[in-house]
C-alpha cells in the first residue's frame, strides 16, 4: 500500500506549495501567468541560453516595465512559472502539462528545439494554448500546422534555408563567379540531415556537381579530416549544416589549413555574437543561415535593448524570429482584449504583427511568416541578410569571401 | 591525405590519452569511479578562458596555477568527501558503488556551479591555433602541444610509478590495499596522492582542449565517457594503456573519417573498445580482473 | 517469504487494480507524474532483476529502451499497435541474446563500460543507417494516444513484471541465481550452468526494458537516436535501483519514487539552481544512508524480528568475483 499512498501524496504535496502561488491572482486576475520549459541544463542548453532565455527574460522585463499588458481595460503585469526541461523530451512533456494543469497559466512559451517542440506538440494542442515556435526547423511545419491549428512556425522549414542558399549559387554561376562543384558535409541530427536533403535535391536540380557530401555524428570533436579532404577537392563553394562546436570547428580548420573557397558557409552558431567574438575580422564574409536589416531602426532599438537587459548581443537569426513571436502573442493578447486562448488564437491567425522582423502574418497553411531572412553574411562585423533578395533591407553577396587574416 | 590523417589523429589521439591517464589514475590507485572527472576537466577550462580573455595569460602560463589548483581540490576531496566512503567500506565492490552514487551527486554539485556562474552558454577562444608546417602537411600549433604534453605526461607519470619510492607504494596500494598496509605503506596517503594527481591531469588536459574545442558547462560528461572508455580499454591503472588505447582510437577515428566515412568514426571508436574486451577482457594491458 | 503465495499475488493483485484508477482522479500533471514513477519503476525492477542477484552493474538499459522505442517510431505509424509491441520484443529479445552472449564473461568495472559502449554502438549505428538508407535523422510519430492509455499499459507490464519477478524468486531458477551472486565458482562447482541461467535473466531483464520503450515512444511525436538512446535513462535507472536497494524486488521502487518527486519538486521549486541542489541532496542520501532505503528500512525492521544475514547495498558489488 506503501507506494499508492506516495503516488498520491506526491502530487498532492506539490500541489499544496503551488497552491499558494496559485491562489492570488485567480480571485481578481490581477496579472497575467505566462510559463514556460526550456533547457536550462544538459545538450540543449548551449543553444537555449543563446536564444531562447534570454529573450524571454528581455520580454518580460520590457512588459512589465512599461506596466503590463493591456487586456481590455486593465494593464496586467506578467508573472513567471518556468521550469528546466534538462533537455529531456519526457520532461519537457511533463513540465509543459504541469504549466497547464497544476499552474493553470494562462500562455504557455514553446521550449527550444525541434524536438521539445514536437514532443509538447499534443499538449498545446490538447488544452488549446497557442504553440509560437521561434526555434523548430522542420520541413513537417506545414504538417504539424494541420494537426495542431494553433501552432506557429516562425523559424520555417530546413528545405526553405538550403533552397535560398541554392538560388544564391545558381546566380553566382550565372555570373561566371562560381563553377559547378559544391562540397558539403552535414551533422547527423534532424537539422543537418534536413538541410543536406533539401540542398542535396536543389544542387542536382540544377546541376551542381556535389563533389564531397559527408555526414558526422553529434559529438564529432575532429574535423581536421573533414577540411582537409575538402581542401584537396578544390570546390568553390563549401557549405556545412552544423552544430554550434562544429561550426567553429569546422571554420578554425579552414583558417589553419587555409582554405578559403569563394563561398564558405556554415550552420548554426555561425549569426551567433560568440563567432564574431572568437573569429573578429576572419569572420568576414562568412555565410549562413538567418541575417538581419542593420539599417532599420527596430532592429538597432533591439539589439540595444537586448543587449543592455542581459548583458550580451542577440544572435542573428532565431533570436529575432523568439522575439518576434512574442511581440505577436502580445499583440494578439491586446487585439483580443482577452486571455481566452480561441480568442488569441483567432486573432494570432488572421492578424498582422508589428515585431522586430517588420510586420508579420503567419500564412493560413503552413502557419509560417513568408518573409524571414534564409541566408545571411558576416559584413563589416554585422550579420546582414541576403536572401530573399526582394526582401527589405536585404544586402549584396560580398565575393569572394577574402582571405583568412593571418593569425 | 595519410600524413594528415596520422597527424591529425595522433593529435587527438592524444588528447584522449591525455584526459583518461588522470581517470587511470584515481580509479586504478584509489578505486575511486569518479563519475564527476570531466566537471573537473570542463573547469579547468573555464579557468583557463577565463585567466586568458580577462587576464592574458597564455593557457600554457596557465597551466602552472590550474594543474596545482586541480591537484589541491581533488586533494581536499579525496580526504574530506571520500575517506568516509573509504573508511565505511568493507570490501571494494561496496566502496564502487558508494563512489559512484556520490561522484554522480559530485558531478550535479560541479556542473550546478559553473552553470550559476558562467550560464549555459557556449565558450570559445583562439590561442595559438597557428599553422605549423610538419611532414608536408599543415598542423594547428595548439594540437601539437596536446600531443607533446599527453607524451611528457605519460613518460612522467610512467617513470614516477616505476622508479620512486611514492610511485611503488601507489602500485602496491592499487594491487593490494590491505597487502601495501601490512608493508608499512601509508595507503590514504598514496591513495589521496593518486586521487590529486589525477585531478592535476584532469586540469592540465581541460585548459589545453580549451584551446581548440568549443565547451560549455554541460559537457563533461562527453570527457568522462571518453575517458573511461580509454581507461578501461588500456586496462585500469595503466599508463600505458592509456596512451595506447587513446592513440589507437584517436588514429582510427581519423582514417575512417579520411578513407571511410566520417558518419562512421565514432562507430568505429566503440567498435574497436568492444572488440579489444571481447579479446582481452581486461583491456589492453590488464594483467587479470581487477 | 512466510506468505502464502495466493495471499500474496492477491493482495498485489488488489493494489494494481487501485492503482488502476489514478486516470479517474488525477489531472494532467498528475497522470504524466503516475507515467514518469511507471516508466522508471518497471525500467529500475527490470534492471535489478538480473543485477541484483548476478551484480552485474548494466548501462545498456536504454540500448534495449531506445530499440523498443525506435520499433514504434519505425512501424508505428504502417502496423497495428499490438503488432509494433511484439515486434519491439521480439527486436529487444534478439539484441539481449546477442548482448548477454558476448558480455556475460566480462566482469566488474570491463562489464559496466563495455554495456555502456555497446549501447552507444548501437545508436551510432541507427544514426548511420537513418542517414545512408532513409536519409532521415528523426522520425515523426503521430499516434493517436492519450496519457490515460500510456499509464495503463505501463501499469499491466509493471504487474506482469512484479509478477515474474515473484515466481522466480520462488523458482529454481532463482535459487540459482542467489547461489551464483554469493558465489559463482560454488554454483558452477554444485552443478549449476551459470551462463544459462545469467543469458536467460538478462533477455527477460531487456524485454520489459524494450516493452516501456515501445509504449513510451508515442509520447514524444518525434523520436531521434538522441532522444531514443539517451544515456542519462540508462544512469537514473542504476542509479534509483541502487539507491532503493536491489536484494528486494520492491527495493528499486523505493528509490523510484523518491527520486521522481525529489526530481519533479526541485525543479519546480529551483529551476535555476536544479543541478547544484540536486548533487547536495544526492550526496547527503549516500552518506545518511549507506545501504539504500531498502537497506535502511530493513534494518530497522531487523531490529524488531530476528536478524537477516543479508546485507543489501553493502553487498552489491561491481567486482563480486576475485
Amino acid at each position: 500500500m506503501r507506494h499508492i499512498l506516495k503516488r498520491h501524496l506526491g502530487p498532492a504535496l506539490c500541489a499544496a506549495t503551488l497552491g499558494i502561488a496559485a491562489i492570488a491572482p485567480a480571485a481578481a486576475q490581477e496579472s497575467i501567468r505566462i510559463g514556460y520549459a526550456v533547457s536550462k541544463t544538459g545538450p540543449n542548453a548551449g543553444g537555449a541560453t543563446t536564444t531562447t532565455i534570454p529573450n524571454y527574460e528581455l520580454w518580460v522585463k520590457e512588459v512589465n516595465e512599461a506596466g503590463g499588458i493591456k487586456v481590455g481595460n486593465k494593464q496586467l503585469k506578467i508573472e513567471v512559472v518556468e521550469y528546466d526541461d534538462r533537455s529531456i523530451s519526457e520532461e519537457a512533456v511533463r513540465s509543459v502539462e504541469r504549466l497547464a494543469t497544476q499552474d493553470k497559466v494562462d500562455f504557455i512559451l514553446t521550449p527550444w528545439g525541434t524536438a521539445n517542440n514536437l514532443a509538447v506538440g499534443p499538449i498545446f494542442d490538447k488544452y488549446g494554448y497557442p504553440q509560437i515556435a521561434g526555434t523548430s526547423v522542420t520541413d513537417m511545419a506545414p504538417k504539424l500546422a494541420a494537426r495542431w491549428p494553433n501552432s506557429y512556425w516562425l523559424l520555417g522549414t530546413g528545405g526553405s534555408y538550403a533552397e535560398g542558399l541554392v538560388e544564391l549559387l545558381v546566380k553566382l554561376r550565372s555570373e561566371g563567379k562560381i563553377g559547378d562543384d559544391v562540397a558539403m558535409a552535414s551533422i547527423a541530427d534532424g537539422f543537418g540531415i534536413e538541410l543536406a536533403k533539401a540542398g542535396r535535391a536543389a544542387l542536382e536540380a540544377n546541376k551542381f556537381k556535389l563533389v564531397y557530401d559527408k555526414t558526422y555524428p553529434l559529438g564529432t570533436q575532429d574535423l581536421a579530416p573533414i577540411v582537409n579532404e575538402v581542401k584537396a577537392l578544390n570546390p568553390d563553394v563549401f557549405v556545412a549544416f552544423s552544430y554550434p562546436p562544429d561550426t567553429l570547428g569546422l571554420t578554425d580548420q579552414a583558417r589553419v589549413l587555409g582554405f578559403n573557397p569563394k563561398v564558405f558557409y556554415t550552420g548554426v552558431a555561425t549569426a551567433f555574437p560568440l563567432y564574431k567574438a572568437k573569429f573578429g575580422a576572419a569572420a568576414e564574409g562568412v555565410v549562413s543561415l538567418g541575417g538581419i536589416d542593420p539599417s532599420d531602426p527596430k532592429v538597432k532599438d533591439y539589439i540595444a535593448r537586448h543587449t543592455a537587459a542581459v548583458g550580451k548581443e542577440p544572435d542573428r537569426w532565431a533570436s529575432f524570429m523568439t522575439y518576434a513571436g512574442l511581440q505577436a502573442l502580445q499583440q494578439a493578447i491586446e487585439k483580443a482584449g482577452t486571455l481566452d486562448k480561441a480568442k488569441v488564437n483567432e486573432v494570432l491567425r488572421t492578424g498582422t504583427f508589428d515585431t522586430v522582423l517588420g510586420q508579420i502574418s503567419f500564412d493560413n497553411e503552413s502557419r509560417q511568416v513568408p518573409n524571414i531572412f534564409t541566408v545571411g553574411q558576416w559584413q563589416n562585423g554585422e550579420f546582414v541578410g541576403l536572401v530573399p533578395h526582394e526582401h527589405h533591407g536585404a544586402s549584396q553577396l560580398v565575393f569572394p569571401k577574402p582571405a583568412w587574416p593571418a593569425q | 591525405m595519410f600524413t594528415n590523417a596520422f597527424l591529425s589523429g595522433l593529435t587527438m589521439g592524444g588528447t584522449y590519452a591525455l584526459v583518461a591517464m588522470g581517470l587511470t589514475l584515481q580509479y586504478g590507485v584509489s578505486r575511486i569511479m569518479n563519475l564527476a572527472y570531466g566537471e573537473f576537466v570542463i573547469a579547468a577550462c573555464f579557468a583557463a578562458l577565463i585567466l586568458f580573455t580577462s587576464m592574458g595569460i597564455s593557457p600554457l602560463l596557465a597551466l602552472l596555477v590550474v594543474a596545482p589548483a586541480g591537484f589541491a581540490v581533488s586533494w581536499l576531496i579525496y580526504r574530506i568527501l571520500l575517506t568516509p566512503l573509504v573508511r565505511r567500506a568493507p570490501n571494494r565492490g561496496a566502496l564502487e558503488v558508494d563512489s559512484i552514487l556520490a561522484t554522480f551527486g559530485m558531478l550535479f554539485i560541479v556542473q550546478g556551479i559553473m552553470l550559476a556562474l558562467f550560464g549555459g552558454d557556449y565558450s570559445s577562444y583562439s590561442y595559438f591555433n597557428t599553422p605549423v608546417e610538419l611532414l608536408g602537411t599543415t598542423i594547428a600549433a595548439n594540437r601539437l602541444i596536446v600531443l607533446a604534453v599527453a607524451l611528457a605526461v605519460a613518460l612522467a607519470a610512467w617513470s614516477f610509478l616505476m622508479h620512486t619510492r611514492s610511485g611503488t607504494a601507489m602500485r602496491a596500494v592499487a594491487v593490494d590495499p590491505v597487502a601495501a598496509g601490512l608493508v608499512a605503506i601509508d595507503v590514504r596517503w598514496a591513495a589521496a596522492a593518486a586521487f590529486a594527481l589525477g585531478g592535476a591531469i584532469a586540469a592540465t588536459g581541460g585548459v589545453l582542449v580549451s584551446m581548440f574545442l568549443t565547451f560549455n558547462a554541460n559537457i563533461g560528461v562527453v570527457f568522462t565517457m571518453k575517458a573511461l572508455i580509454v581507461v578501461i580499454m588500456g586496462g585500469v591503472g595503466n599508463i600505458a594503456g592509456a596512451l595506447a588505447a587513446g592513440l589507437i582510437l584517436g588514429l582510427a577515428e581519423s582514417f575512417v573519417a579520411t578513407y571511410v566515412d566520417p558518419g562512421l568514426t565514432i562507430a568505429v571508436t566503440y567498435a574497436i573498445f568492444l572488440a579489444v574486451l571481447l579479446l582481452r577482457p581486461n583491456g589492453l594491458f590488464g594483467a587479470r580482473a581487477r | 517469504m512466510t506468505a502464502r503465495p495466493a495471499l500474496v499475488i492477491a493482495a498485489g493483485a488488489a493494489v494494481f487494480a487501485a492503482l488502476a484508477l489514478v486516470p479517474f482522479v488525477a489531472d494532467g500533471y498528475g497522470m504524466s507524474l503516475a507515467i514518469a514513477i511507471a516508466n522508471y519503476a518497471i525500467l529500475a525492477t527490470a534492471w535489478a532483476l538480473f543485477s541484483g542477484p548476478t551484480r552485474y552493474i548494466s548501462l545498456a538499459t536504454v540500448a534495449f529502451f531506445g530499440v523498443g522505442a525506435y520499433t514504434v517510431a519505425v512501424l508505428g505509424e504502417v502496423l497495428p499497435w499490438p503488432i509494433v509491441v511484439l515486434a519491439a520484443a521480439v527486436n529487444g529479445t534478439l539484441l539481449a541474446f546477442v548482448v548477454g552472449l558476448s558480455t556475460l564473461r566480462l566482469a566488474g568495472i570491463y562489464f559496466v563500460i563495455f554495456s555502456f559502449g555497446l549501447t552507444e554502438l548501437i545508436r551510432q549505428v541507427v544514426t548511420w543507417y537513418e542517414v545512408k538508407v532513409t536519409n532521415t535523422v528523426g522520425r515523426y510519430v503521430f499516434l493517436d494516444t492519450d496519457q490515460s492509455m500510456i499509464y495503463w499499459q505501463l501499469l499491466g507490464l509493471a504487474a506482469i513484471l512484479y509478477l515474474t519477478g515473484y515466481l522466480i524468486g520462488r523458482s529454481r531458477l532463482g535459487f540459482a541465481l542467489r547461489v551464483i551472486g554469493g558465489d559463482e565458482t560454488v554454483a558452477r562447482h554444485v552443478g549449476i550452468d551459470t551462463t544459462r541461467a545469467k543469458l536467460m535473466l538478462f533477455v527477460l531483464s531487456a524485454l520489459f526494458m524494450t516493452l516501456t520503450g515501445a509504449i513510451m515512444a508515442p509520447r514524444w511525436t518525434y523520436i531521434d537516436p538522441a532522444i531514443a538512446f539517451n544515456p542519462q535513462i540508462s544512469f537514473q535507472t542504476v542509479i534509483m535501483a541502487l539507491l532503493g536497494g536491489v536484494q528486494r524486488l520492491w527495493g528499486p521502487l523505493l528509490g523510484v519514487i523518491p527520486l521522481t518527486l525529489l526530481f519533479d519538486w526541485l525543479n519546480a521549486n529551483f529551476p535555476n539552481h536544479y543541478l547544484l541542489i540536486l548533487g547536495i541532496v544526492f550526496m547527503l542520501i549516500v552518506y545518511l544512508l549507506p545501504q539504500g532505503v531498502a537497506g535502511a528500512i530493513g534494518k530497522l525492521s531487523r531490529s524488531r524480528t530476528k536478524p537477516e544475514p543479508e546485507t543489501d547495498r553493502k553487498a552489491h558489488s561491481a567486482e563480486a568475483r576475485p
